[in-house]
């Protein structure tokens, strides 16, 4: 049993204040914000707002005061320096600066980070699309091979299986930390440890992971990581990229413009370390405080917690899809570890049909491909449904979630 | 069940889920169009051939998804067989119209069983799944 005061958390929640009747099982997609943050950004606003990193006015120095602090909460939160933590518009948007950076290195001065014919890059069959494409691109631009890790007919894949696509020309690895989709925890030392081997960089996509699970990205010594404000208690418009400083300070930046420079002439400019570098033009300041608020307030409630908490409704989630006649368990089976969250299909009701049904219930669950096409066309489902918890969610819940689906396939008479 | 679910899901629209009309190989017609919703991978192949008189003289389609979606292509295959290419068009775009009302007015008679597709008009995320084979149709006529 979890130590978290869970009707102290729904009620320190305005959204599930609002909506009493309803049962939030879509965490996944993005989180809802406690009072603490949505105050915190309140208060900035009123009485602290103004330009970042400019002028010399007092205003100026308490903004960037607040900024850097929310930069510090979110670092110290995800065990990485200061200096290694970019803000980003979201966790794709920091992928895609690692993927745009790496494909400038040859033409920036950075030929170490350069990708060319005869590199190899690896990605999971389970992959995010935003943890794909921009890996898509970088190989296609720089002449690079893109590989992917075969997944099993449940989406899992294990070390052994990306051992076998990895070789000395296997320059970057990208995998999630936390499927969206399956709700596996990869394995992360042992990637690192592999991509050691070869002398391959290590790109985690830790959307899933970063709200849900302490995390010490130092420890772990992945290369770059990427995750978003809104996912874990924060607002959207923001997100963070992560990267160990020497590299970050190496690649070149994808944006340019205001603020990220030491010296413009007309010809040439000249880049600031990280995380300047990639910080271009006026930054989202409010967001950025409420991220940082966000970070806070998950190390206040103690990730541990969290993450026993998720252990817990990730366990009766499971049980809940599991007691469906008709049902396919996506992801790790009963009794193994997964995080919060569990996909199915219903034999005979196609997944927006069973969010329908549940949503006239109040329950919100997601449906759809979850952005992750090449896992569903693998899984031969066109769509399958998701139920993902967070810290404010019940076994109660879970339970009306339970009923609810014992009703679908009676519904749609697929049972008959 | 709330009532605006039972709108939605109309014994007609379940039935016709279940044992969809007018299935068959988009190939074997003249013209074809293919949709894809990519928010959830529905698609839906037409296939239609327009006769000499303009006339709908063949209309099949293929396809996978949701059961609004598989529901409205068969509704729409029992309703627009054989239907001249002009008032097929019209139907499409009467269709459209009452999809795109919110729920609000009467749809036109001339809808007939399409009609029972008004409830789906309430659920903005659906829409695009109730005309995914008029569209496709409508692509046909098009080309036609």
């Amino acid at each position: 049993m979890t130590s978290l005061d869970l009707p102290a958390l729904r009620a320190a929640t305005p959204y599930l204040r609002h909506h009493p009747d309803r049962v939030y099982l879509d965490s996944g997609a993005t989180s809802q914000r406690p009072d603490a943050v949505i105050e915190a950004e309140d208060a900035f606003a009123r009485t602290e707002y103004a330009a970042v990193h400019r002028g010399s006015s007092m205003a100026t120095g308490e903004a960037t005061w607040a900024f850097e602090g929310a930069r510090e909460s979110i670092a110290r939160f995800v065990g990485a320096g200061e200096r290694e933590i970019v803000f980003t518009e979201n966790a794709t948007d920091a992928l895609n600066v690692v993927a745009l950076g790496l494909s400038d290195a040859a033409t920036f001065g950075a030929p170490e980070l350069a990708f060319g014919p005869g590199d190899e890059i690896v990605v999971t069959e389970a992959e995010h699309h935003a943890n794909l494409i921009p890996w898509q691109r970088l190989a296609r631009r720089t002449g690079a091979a893109l590989r992917a890790v075969p997944v099993d007919e449940h989406g899992l894949w294990t070390i052994d299986d990306l051992a076998a696509v990895v070789t000395p020309r296997t320059k970057l690895i990208a995998f999630a930390h936390v499927s969206n989709v399956t709700g596996y925890i990869a394995p992360v030392a042992d990637v690192v440890q592999l991509a050691r081997q070869v002398g391959a960089l290590t790109v985690l996509d830790a959307c899933q992971s970063a709200p849900h699970l302490a995390l010490d990205l130092g420890s772990l010594g992945v290369d770059f990581a990427a995750f978003s404000s809104h996912k874990m208690l924060g607002p959207t418009g923001i997100g963070a990229l992560y990267g160990r400083v020497g590299l970050l300070d190496q690649l070149p930046p994808a944006r340019t413009g205001g603020s990220t420079i030491t010296t413009v002439t007309i010809d040439d400019a000249e880049f600031l370390p990280s995380p300047q570098r990639f910080e271009a033009g006026t930054q989202p300041v409010t967001q950025a405080v409420g991220f940082g608020a966000a970070a806070d307030y998950l190390s206040a409630l103690g990730m541990d917690e969290v993450r026993a908490h998720e252990a817990e409704m990730a366990g009766l989630l499971v049980d809940a899809v599991l007691a469906t006649p008709g049902v396919r368990l996506i992801g790790p089976q009963a009794g193994a570890e997964r995080a919060g969250l569990a996909s199915f299909v219903i034999d005979g009701v196609h997944a927006h049909d069973v969010g329908q049904f549940l949503d006239d219930r109040g329950i919100t669950v997601r449906t759809g491909h979850h952005c992750a096409q090449p896992l569903h066309r693998k899984l031969g489902v066109a769509a399958s449904t998701r139920a993902s918890a967070y810290v404010y969610t019940t076994a109660d819940d879970v339970a009306r979630f339970g009923a609810a689906l014992a009703e679908v396939r009676g519904f749609f008479g697929a049972d008959r | 069940m709330s009532t605006e679910l039972e709108d939605l899901y109309r014994e007609l629209i379940l039935d016709h889920s279940r044992n969809p009309q007018g299935k068959g190989d988009p190939a074997t017609a003249a013209h074809q169009h293919h949709e894809l919703n990519p928010s959830c991978g529905d698609e839906i192949t037409m296939g239609v051939t327009v006769a000499a008189d303009g006339s709908i003289e063949r209309l099949v389609w293929d396809g996978q998804g949701c059961s609004i979606s598989m529901a409205s292509a068969s509704v729409m295959a029992d309703m627009l067989a054989g239907a001249q290419k002009a008032d097929a068009l019209e139907r499409v775009e009467e269709f459209r119209t009452m999809l795109r009302a919110r729920g609000a007015g009467e749809p036109p008679e001339s809808l007939e069983d399409a009609a029972a597709f008004q409830g789906v008009a309430k659920y903005v995320m659906r829409i695009k799944c109730a005309m995914l084979g008029w569209v496709a149709l409508e692509a046909c006529l098009n080309q036609a």
